[in-house]
């Protein structure tokens, strides 16, 4: 199962500006897989995820999620229980008295059981890392911003969804709410097996997270392979206007100076222990240097 | 540009339209704005006109009918009277539309501070007023922005906003409302910090980057305005 786009194309205006956010994109989303979604600002990237849900309605092209078809009215319900939307700055949704009433929003307009819900929601919120005993009470708007993207992402994640979109989710937090959100993701995907599509300004988190990477530009696609693979067009990305991990530019620096370093994939361990292994024979040659000069 | 709005609005009495009519066209071909321009700001309010043209034949005829008088003659009469009222409206957005395409915003609060300016003797807030206005014109579209990403978001989390009684609609409104209300609080607030802290202190003192000035043109509408009126009262009075 897994979410297929094909010849995907929209425009926001039909009258006037004849541009394209999306022009002709064709993908398959494969159940499992994290989902990496990178562009310059105003490539299409939000506009392309806000489809997945019926939010925007196809124009041209055609969407199906587990086989079903959005363009369907009845059919795109189901598909709302399916896929899960965090937008940006998801806390500005949050509306309750209490935070345990706004998770379980989502959950209620599933029509689903009392228990249910009630279980649901403080699965939820431990996942999240909101104690339920200390958070369930509160309001939602005296919370840190931190607890409110997660009180909102948990409002998301109460719905059980088998794909779970992200629109910069980290866009505004510290490094370590960025680190909490995601190894959140990491362990929905691994223990829930739930897909997880991102979209990110940090290619360093694209690069660890992501096993699939697909770059827009101006709403077409321009890359679509392995993080890894992406990289490797570092010239072609600078020019999108986008960028590569610091830790591939590291080495495509000191590839540049002649020294034959490993190539950096998702995992920049044996760039690190090349650099330590040099560092390490450098270093008492380096002292010896200094020390002669002293003396 | 404010006395034409005036006008616009007494015109809608008087029964003979070809003087407003004409003023209309003076101001358009002096403004040089495209006919098309004009007759788009009329879509809009195409079923109106016809609701209220169809409206007033049935209404005026009904009336009649119970009296028992001739009946070709009440057909007339009820053209007539709908005639007018379709003409009516069609001139009071014209004008309307006529003045916002002319004059930005921000000339006409400041044109209406200016008028309002005499009243502070009396405590009149007349520059709170304007920047009120300013600031409320310029947060309608950053509101409808906000409104449609909010509606996004709980739509996404199954919320049900067509379907249900208009009980049910009501209350299905509040998780799109209150995320609204407190980001316009909370928006509200960081514009007065950033007003603040920029040194606005109210109008006392303020001077103006673009300072409205009374030139020739402004004296000959105002004249060419007043002319038009007076001759419209004139025939008002007389027939």
């Amino acid at each position: 199962m897994s979410i297929v786009i094909k010849n995907l194309s929209y425009r926001y205006s039909e009258i006037g500006n004849p541009a394209y956010a999306l022009q002709n994109i064709s993908l398959t989303i494969e159940e499992g897989s994290f989902f990496g979604i990178i562009g310059h600002t105003g490539s299409g990237k939000t506009t392309l995820v806000q489809h997945l849900n019926g939010l925007i309605p196809s124009e041209a092209g055609c969407i199906t999620v587990d086989g079903h078809d959005l363009s369907d009215k009845n059919e795109r319900k189901i598909v709302r229980s399916l896929v899960g939307m965090v937008f940006q700055y998801p806390e500005y949704q949050l509306f309750a008295e209490t935070v345990y009433e706004d998770i379980a929003f989502g959950p209620k307009n599933m029509k689903l059981s009392d228990e249910e819900i009630h279980s649901r929601v403080l699965h939820a919120m431990e996942l999240v890392g909101l104690e339920p005993d200390r958070f369930r009470e509160k309001s939602p708007f005296e919370l840190s911003g931190g607890e409110k993207r997660r009180a909102a992402l948990a409002g998301v994640l109460a719905m059980r969804p088998k794909y779970l979109v992200l629109d910069e989710p980290m866009a505004g937090l510290d490094p370590q709410g960025r680190k909490e959100i995601l190894a959140i993701l990491e362990r929905l995907r691994s223990e829930d097996g739930c897909t997880i599509l991102m979209i990110s300004h940090s290619m360093e988190d694209i690069a660890r997270h992501a096993t699939q990477l697909l770059v827009l530009d101006h709403g077409t696609i321009a890359y679509l392979d392995t993080p890894q693979a992406v990289f490797s067009h570092a010239e072609e990305l600078f020019r999108l206007g986008l960028s590569v991990p610091q830790m591939t530019v590291l080495a495509m620096l000191l590839r540049q100076k002649g020294y034959d370093v490993p190539s950096v994939s998702s995992d920049e361990t044996p760039l690190l222990d090349w650099i330590k292994r040099r560092l390490s024979q450098a270093i008492p040659f380096c002292i010896d240097a200094i020390l002669e000069r002293k003396y | 540009m404010l006395v034409y709005v005036a006008m616009v609005f007494f015109v809608k009495r008087i029964p003979v339209f070809a003087l407003p009519l004409a003023f209309l066209i003076l101001a358009l071909l002096l403004s040089k704005i495209p006919v098309s321009y004009i007759l788009k700001s009329l879509k809009p309010i195409r079923l109106l006109l016809i609701f209220m043209f169809v409206l007033n034949l049935f209404f005026t005829r009904g009336e009649r009918v119970l009296l028992d008088l001739d009946f070709w003659k009440l057909t007339w009469e009820a053209v007539v009277q709908s005639v007018f009222i379709t003409i009516r409206i069609v001139l009071l957005v014209t004008g309307a539309s006529m003045l916002t395409l002319t004059t930005s915003p921000i000339a006409l609060t400041d044109g209406i501070e200016r008028l309002l300016t005499p009243l502070k003797v009396f405590h009149f807030p007349a520059h709170e007023l304007a920047m009120m206005m300013t600031i409320a014109l310029r947060f309608i579209p950053t509101l409808i922005e906000e409104s449609d990403k909010i509606m996004k978001a709980q739509l996404s989390r199954g919320a049900d906003l067509e379907s249900g009684n208009l009980f049910a609609r009501i209350k299905s409104m509040i998780p799109i409302l209150i995320p609204l209300f407190v980001s316009s609080f909370r928006k509200a607030d960081e514009l007065a910090t950033a007003m603040e802290s920029r040194c606005y202190h109210g109008g006392e003192g303020r001077t103006r980057l673009h300072s409205l000035r009374f030139g020739r043109e402004d004296l000959f509408a105002c004249i060419l305005t007043s002319a038009f009126f007076a001759a419209t009262l004139v025939l008002f009075i007389v027939f």
